[in-house]
């Protein structure tokens, strides 16, 4: 059957038309037309330019999600110095110059959900998945352009409600981006847990419908919509990360959606699904018989499948990058694949080791440790088959290559001390410390970002047309790789020294009070490591204008579908038919031409074996 | 005006950086861009030499750097398993760490682009798939089995004879309860709750809560070398004690109580000298966000010797003596008893 039948907004196309995607049904025989402005580039239903406004809203969250880390930095590394500036930027929240512990709170707070959901979640997952998935499976668009518009719209709208909680009078939501009743859950506990929580908590929701509805259209997809000769085993690894990725988030967004409804009932309707006895604010409040922990389990069913998809994406992305940067096929193609399944499965069932010391039962945590120690197997796979593809290569030390090297050895360092965490005996000692802090920043806050760098570097020209500044690209990998290290590396050894994160200031704890000039310089580097962000921006803002040209169709010289279509390609993707494959993503191998790869489109030679 | 200042000299220097790429660029092309990338190649290759050797010295400085400014000896029996089991994974973890940055930056720089050579298509191999899923496999199952084998002591139950005290976290500061002569806590229900005089709630109709004695300072009295189990509680948010000298910590959840236990074997007198520090003390730190004042939530262990501890308990009144005039005079009466009365509160506290 013509796959083509099945969206019908895209039947047009076969024609090779560059036609109107939202107008629905169409049949064969209208004239071409212009879109409306606000039908292409607004409410868009072409996936590659849904893609760009997922990476364009998380280009500028992220910008605020780091200078907000900044701004809380200079308290941590700084706390006897005032600072006029800040009082300036954020008023009454910063009197003379110094934030007030509220709202260090809350900037803590909203650095950590921005740059968790709408930055690495949205911001990546939405990208790549809007971008590649039709691109490299062969087809016109997704399942569903309809919904994949709605996707990107749910997305907007949760970011300006998100906005708009920065800037109500009690401030936004503070009790950490984990937001733990009781302290989200009563107004008396926090001004953040005021108007800014129920925004938060409104938020979310928005933001869980958009992911739903993309996870939907990407698996729909993946699984239906891929060109002749595309079985799932010639798919890129991108793709099966991608699809992965869509998985674990269907399953798991709602049942932190649920989480956020019970919390809504809790703060405003009197129910007791997380409140028992409590005191506060001068009076014992009615509730009895809920339990606090339970918010905890709703919280992290979705928040530990929410690290791997954040996660995998970039794995996916990286191992396409290595393979192409260093002109050999991803080692283990069907290891890498088992391996991703391995981590989809086992992340539904490891969430409790985020609460070892929440006084569960001792048997329970034992088995957490179990599964959650078993999750370090993959991984480990992973690295290896990554350190494997590069062996005997010859590798082009471009920017998306040596970001997804980078990928590689932050993903080596993050993860290794995840084993000390998933061990519930020395997570005790460890739990909210910075050695956590350090812990997930390297491997999410660094490794991940760096999959998405070498996906925005690597897929820029797909994306614009043209390359983005080389230069640039290398002072924006050494200053972040380096400077990421000199953020982090430290933080281990202050975590096991005991020192508690989401503290405002250490000067009165004889126990941590000597690591401030280290924090100091923390501060610094990561204020250096900011500009080097910044530096990024520019970049990628003018290399769409002014970036060298693309002249060749594939100038990465790769072997999947996305470089067979034209160098902008229209709606539809591809003029005239859409490519066969005939063999698998990455035969990086002499062609007998002169080349040294074969595209998945070039037939089987007479004799030759399928990989 | 000097944020003014520092703002300009930024956006200066962007906009240098941003002239030096594009330069660059167009300085390639001119030069012929397949030499130039060679070039580039190659020096990128070398770069990343450098940035993991500056790596290893910049773990190397930074672990000199901290290695005064770390825990003492752990001050109790489970601490030091932790200590020695947190060893264990550093080393594991530590090689193979080494291992694979070495090899990853090694392989960055032998296979760099070159004419000389094309790349070696292997696609797979089962054996070595094989190889290292086993050993990872292996390597975890020694840690879990080590692990679980202190986590199972550490969060078994407290010995019968252990003392028992109570903390409960509020915003911002932490309650210590103790059971007094009786040795047992008496009830407590949060409706009773009253900052003026009942902070946490005791039942005064169960006599047992008469002699519970309750720190607001934050500050806990325990006698070393003899087990304490804490009841840990909350009375609005999520808090958490956190004990670094001892390696543990148990979250104070309001509605469920918890608990932990430890022995410890080391006085803060002790560790004084130990750390050579005459300022040192035992903190507790709360270690669960809960509120503005989470930083300020400070509390305190003094670890002291049996008879320190019975002259500090004899200096502290029982609560329901301090907040209720008429049960006060009892009391008044019992201090104006000579050595009998003292000599039987003795008796009582050595039986904690």
């Amino acid at each position: 059957m013509n796959q083509e039948g099945i969206i019908h907004a895209d039947a047009h196309a076969a024609h090779g038309h560059d036609t109107a995607g939202g107008h629905g049904h169409h049949d064969h025989g209208h004239e071409h037309h212009e879109q409306h402005f606000i039908w292409k580039y607004v409410f868009s239903m072409d996936h590659k330019i849904i893609g760009k406004q997922f990476l364009i809203t998380g280009i500028i969250w992220a910008i605020i999600g780091a200078l907000f880390s900044v701004l809380f930095r200079l308290q941590l590394g700084f706390p006897d110095s005032t600072f006029p500036f800040m009082e300036k930027m954020l008023g009454e929240w910063a009197k003379g110059g110094k934030l007030s512990p509220e709202f260090y709170y809350a900037l803590v707070t909203m650095h950590g959900t921005i740059l968790v959901f709408f930055v690495l979640t949205a911001g990546l997952s939405g990208t790549f998945a809007n971008l590649l998935i039709p691109l490299q499976i062969g087809a016109r668009d997704m399942a569903s352009p309809f919904m994949n518009m709605l996707s990107y719209w749910f997305f907007f709208l949760a970011s300006v409600v998100m906005m708009v909680s920065l800037f109500v009078e009690t401030g936004p939501a503070s009790g950490g981006w984990t937001t733990y009743p009781p302290l989200s859950a009563l107004k008396e506990a926090s001004l953040g847990s005021g108007v800014g929580m129920d925004l938060w908590l409104l938020g979310m929701a928005f933001f869980v419908v958009s992911s739903l509805l993309g996870g939907l259209n990407y698996i729909s997809t993946v699984l239906n919509m891929r060109t002749k000769g595309m079985t799932m085993t010639r798919m890129p690894l991108t793709v099966w990360a991608l699809l992965f990725t869509a998985v674990l988030g269907v399953l798991s967004f709602p049942v932190l959606f649920s989480g956020v409804v019970l919390l809504i009932f809790d703060r405003n309707l009197g129910t007791s699904f997380y409140l028992s006895e409590i005191f506060i604010g001068g009076k014992a409040l009615p509730h009895i018989g809920g339990s606090a922990i339970l918010y905890q389990h709703l919280f992290w069913f979705l928040g530990h499948p929410e690290v791997y998809i954040i996660m995998l994406p970039g794995m996916g992305m990286a191992s396409e990058v290595l393979s192409t940067h260093s002109r050999k096929p991803i080692f283990g193609y069907f290891a890498m694949v088992i391996s991703m399944v391995g981590i989809t499965l086992l992340a539904f069932v490891v969430w409790a080791h985020h609460m070892f010391v929440t006084g569960m039962s001792p048997f329970l945590g034992s088995i957490f440790v179990l599964l959650t120690l078993l999750i370090a197997v993959p991984s480990a796979v992973k690295v290896f088959n990554w350190l494997t593809t590069i062996w005997r290569g010859n590798i082009r030390f471009n920017p998306p290559m040596l970001f997804a090297l980078g990928f590689v050895s932050l993903f080596i360092s993050g993860g290794l001390t995840g084993i000390f965490l998933g061990n519930s005996a020395l997570d005790i000692h460890l739990h909210d410390t910075y050695f956590v802090i350090a812990h997930f920043h390297i491997v999410m806050g660094v490794s991940a970002f760096f999959g998405m760098f070498a996906g925005v570097y690597h897929w820029f020209p797909k994306m614009f047309g043209r390359f983005m500044n080389n230069t640039l690209g290398y002072i924006h990998f050494f200053v972040t790789f380096i400077g990421a290290y000199l953020i982090f590396w430290p933080m281990h050894y202050e975590g096991i020294a005991g020192m508690p994160r989401r503290y405002y200031d250490y000067s009165a704890w004889e126990s941590f009070k000597q690591f401030q000039s280290i924090n100091g310089f923390i501060s610094i580097a990561a204020t250096v490591v900011f500009l080097a962000q910044i530096l990024f921006v520019f970049n990628f803002i003018f290399s769409i204008f002014r970036g060298r040209k693309m002249t060749t169709l594939n100038p990465w010289g790769s072997t999947t579908l996305e470089w067979t279509t034209p160098i902008k390609p229209g709606h539809g993707n591809w003029e005239g038919e859409i490519p066969e494959v005939h063999r698998w993503p990455y035969d990086y191998k002499d062609d007998g031409n002169g080349n040294d790869f074969i595209p998945q489109t070039v037939p089987l030679r007479p004799g030759e074996e399928a990989h | 005006m000097s944020g003014f200042i520092i703002t300009t000299l930024i956006i200066l220097v962007f906009i240098i950086i941003y002239q030096i790429g594009k330069a660059s660029e167009h300085a390639a092309i001119l030069r012929g861009e397949k030499k130039v990338n060679g070039q580039v190649n190659r020096a990128i290759a070398l770069l990343l030499v450098a940035v993991f050797l500056f790596g290893m010295w910049g773990i190397w400085a930074c672990h000199n750097y901290f290695k005064d400014m770390m825990l003492p000896v752990a001050a109790c029996n489970t601490g030091v398993s932790y200590d020695k089991m947190f060893n264990v994974t550093t080393a594991v973890t530590g090689i193979v760490f080494f291992l694979t940055q070495a090899t990853l930056f090694w392989f960055c720089y032998k296979y760099q682009a070159s004419d000389k050579r094309s790349s070696f298509y292997f696609a797979h191999s089962n054996k070595l798939e094989l190889i290292w899923t086993t050993i990872p496999a292996i390597a975890m199952a020694v840690l879990v089995a080590i692990g679980l084998k202190n986590w199972f002591t550490v969060t078994s139950d407290a010995p019968a004879e252990a003392t028992v005290v109570e903390i409960v976290g509020k915003q911002f500061n932490w309650l210590i309860r103790y059971p007094g002569a009786d040795n047992v806590l008496g009830t407590r229900t949060f409706r009773k709750i009253n900052d003026a005089n009942n902070v946490l709630g005791l039942d005064w109709a169960d006599p047992r809560t008469h002699d519970d004695i309750i720190a607001q300072n934050g500050e806990m009295h325990v006698v070393v070398n003899k087990p304490v189990k804490l009841i840990i509680n909350s009375r609005d948010v999520i808090h958490d004690v956190g004990l670094p000298h001892f390696r543990m910590k148990m979250d104070a959840v309001p509605g469920i109580t918890t608990t932990l236990w430890f022995t410890p074997t080391i006085t803060s007198d002790s560790m004084k000298t130990i750390t050579k520090n005459p300022d040192f003390v035992y903190e507790i730190a709360c270690d669960q966000l809960c509120g503005k004042g989470h930083y300020a939530m400070r509390g305190t262990i003094i670890v002291e010797t049996q008879e320190e501890y019975n002259k500090w308990l004899a200096k502290q009144q029982s609560y329901y003596a301090g907040n209720n005039p008429e049960a006060a005079a009892p009391a008044a009466a019992a201090e104006t008893q000579p050595e009998g009365e003292t000599a039987n509160m003795d008796k009582k506290i050595s039986m904690n």
